[in-house]
């Protein structure tokens, strides 16, 4: 299998590692069970992202798409943070293995989960603007069949 | 601490040994004579050939006429399951469910051609149990299969005893000793099998050519017919390279196990030690019963592709059994039959020491995974950093 160079870049160097302890907004999306969990904290002003940082769990690629989405929505707008696409995050990175694609759709679920929570903290209801999103439970566990 | 390489994934494969190398190259030159000939440079390659089949032969505790070279142990697998199964008039094959897919996939393949698998269950060790193959085997049992060692894992099974109780019920045994070839002692009349199979490239010979021992009085259908060539058995014009590369690298590597076993075994240990002092670490497989330069862990909070390249980065080739090296969304199936939670299994790491390693290689691999393992464990979401334990 074979990674752009763009993708081993932003594994070996992420952007915007970490947390916010403030957030106005924080996602966790996908589960341990699966080998992926991403979060995103958003820290935002006046309808803009202002600040963004992410932890994952997960393979090369999950880790590479975590990054990239955090650049693309740093400084933007909610709504244009909202048209954010799995796809603009892979051709961003040049690309990704197929088998690797679900990590660039966690990456644009969890900036819209943490999105929905800003909402929610706000007491708007989220589903209408920003969809219906799979997030974990508090604990970050699926039920063990 | 200063970078360094380190090839520590010599069970995926291993790199081409001088020995075998030179063994090889004059069969790629001047001696490009067909075996099956008649004239002098066909002789000489034939000549060649027979050597080599009797030296493997003395490798194993077999005789010549019982050494058959194939393409490789995905070829010797699917040839002992699906030769002993279309031979017999039975329709059972018990595996173990720690098998190479090579075994897995040939035995299910042969479903759909009414034959019965049934899989016999490692305990947490990875280690099977000779009394669940006795309370499970019946008199419509054509084959036993299970590995001399895993490749994932390392752990080595009682074949000895396992064959005893397939032999008691009339039942065939076959074992993949692709892992065990020369990184451990095998003769086959003490482990008393009736098929096994081994490849070069695992132990510093070429890829793309193996052995299948075949008892003698065995029968199984061919798995490739032609020319009869390998007396009838296994058909293509030899690979006489190939042959000559797997016999040097075998003899140099069956004639240095006394010296290398006990070196590599204090290697693996002095790794193992050093990696159960990472917190949250883990071992998996039976610590003793296990190759001398095989350790596999699972690593909390950790994800083993990310671990792979990080400690790629850092200089180790090294290898994972998690869903995202794997290429699907389960991890091997290996680490689930000892027992691991999908969620531990992702964290795993195999390392496969070179045997040129010393203890400062093997601690600068320590140093590599601790690092990698704290860089990994900074970004994840499931681990407490100021606590330093998982979530
Ligand atoms: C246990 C085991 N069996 C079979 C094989 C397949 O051997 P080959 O690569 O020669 O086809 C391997 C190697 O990947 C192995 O480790």
């Amino acid at each position: 299998m074979l990674y752009s160079d763009k993708v081993m870049d932003h594994f070996a160097h992420p952007r915007n590692v970490g947390e916010i302890p403030d957030a106005d907004g924080v996602g966790t999306v996908g589960n341990a069970k699966c080998g992926d969990i991403m979060q995103m904290f958003l820290k935002i002003e006046n309808d803009v992202i202002v600040d963004v940082k992410f932890k994952t769990f997960g393979c090369g690629a999950a880790v590479a798409t975590s990054s990239m989405a955090t650049e693309l929505v740093k400084g933007a707008t909610i709504e244009e943070a909202l048209k954010l696409t799995n796809k603009a995050v892979m051709e961003a990175l040049d690309g990704l293995p197929p088998v690797k694609v679900h990590c660039s759709v966690l990456a644009e679920q969890a900036i819209r989960a943490a999105l929905s929570d800003y909402y929610r903290r706000q007491g708007i209801d989220p589903e209408p603007i920003v969809g219906k999103i799979e997030e974990l439970d508090e604990h970050g566990e699926e039920e063990e069949e | 601490m200063e970078k360094r390489f380190i090839y520590a994934d010599n069970a995926a494969t291993t790199p081409l040994s001088e020995t075998a190398l030179n063994a090889m190259l004059p069969w790629l030159k001047e001696g490009y004579g067909n075996p099956s000939s008649v004239y002098r440079i066909a002789r000489e390659s034939r000549i060649a050939l027979e050597n080599a089949r009797k030296t493997v032969a003395e490798c194993l505790g077999a005789k010549p006429t019982e050494i058959y070279f194939t393409s490789g142990g995905t070829e010797g697998d699917n040839w002992a399951i699906k030769g002993a199964l279309a031979r017999s008039r039975r329709k059972g094959v018990i595996i173990s469910n720690v098998e190479h897919h090579a075994v897995l996939h040939s035995a299910l393949a042969m479903e759909k051609f009414g034959f019965k698998v049934t899989e016999l269950p490692v305990r947490e060790n990875g280690i099977v149990s000779p009394d669940d193959l006795r309370a499970m085997i019946d008199e419509d049992t054509a084959i036993v299969s299970v590995m001399l060692a895993n490749n994932e894992i390392g752990t080595i099974q009682p074949i000895a005893e396992l064959a005893a109780i397939a032999h008691e019920h009339g039942a065939l045994m076959h074992t993949d000793a692709v892992q065990a070839a020369g990184h451990i002692p095998i003769d086959v009349k003490e482990l008393g099998v009736d098929i096994l199979t081994i490849s070069a490239h695992k132990f510093h010979g070429p890829k793309g050519v193996g052995v299948q021992y075949i008892r003698s009085g065995v029968r199984i259908t061919n798995l490739i017919d032609g020319g009869g060539h390998e007396r009838g058995r296994r058909s293509g014009t030899e690979n006489v390279a190939s042959a000559c590369g797997l016999a040097a690298a075998l003899k140099e590597a069956v004639d240095t196990l006394p010296e290398r076993m006990p070196r590599l075994t204090a290697m693996r240990n002095r790794l193992i030690d050093g990696l159960l002092k990472i917190p949250y670490v883990q071992l998996t497989g039976d610590l003793d019963k296990r190759l001398p330069a095989t350790v596999s862990v699972v690593i909390n909070a950790v994800e083993g592709e990310g671990l792979i390249l990080t400690l790629d980065e850092l200089g180790v080739c090294a290898s994972s059994g998690s869903a995202c090296t794997s290429g699907s969304l389960d991890p091997s199936h290996v680490l689930l039959a000892i027992g691991l939670k999908h969620e531990v299994a992702h964290g795993s790491l195999r390392l496969t020491l070179p045997d040129d390693i010393d203890e400062d290689g093997v601690d600068y691999i320590i140093w590599a995974v601790a690092t990698a393992a704290e860089r990994l464990r900074a970004m994840s979401p499931v681990w407490d950093s100021s606590a330093g334990r998982p979530m």
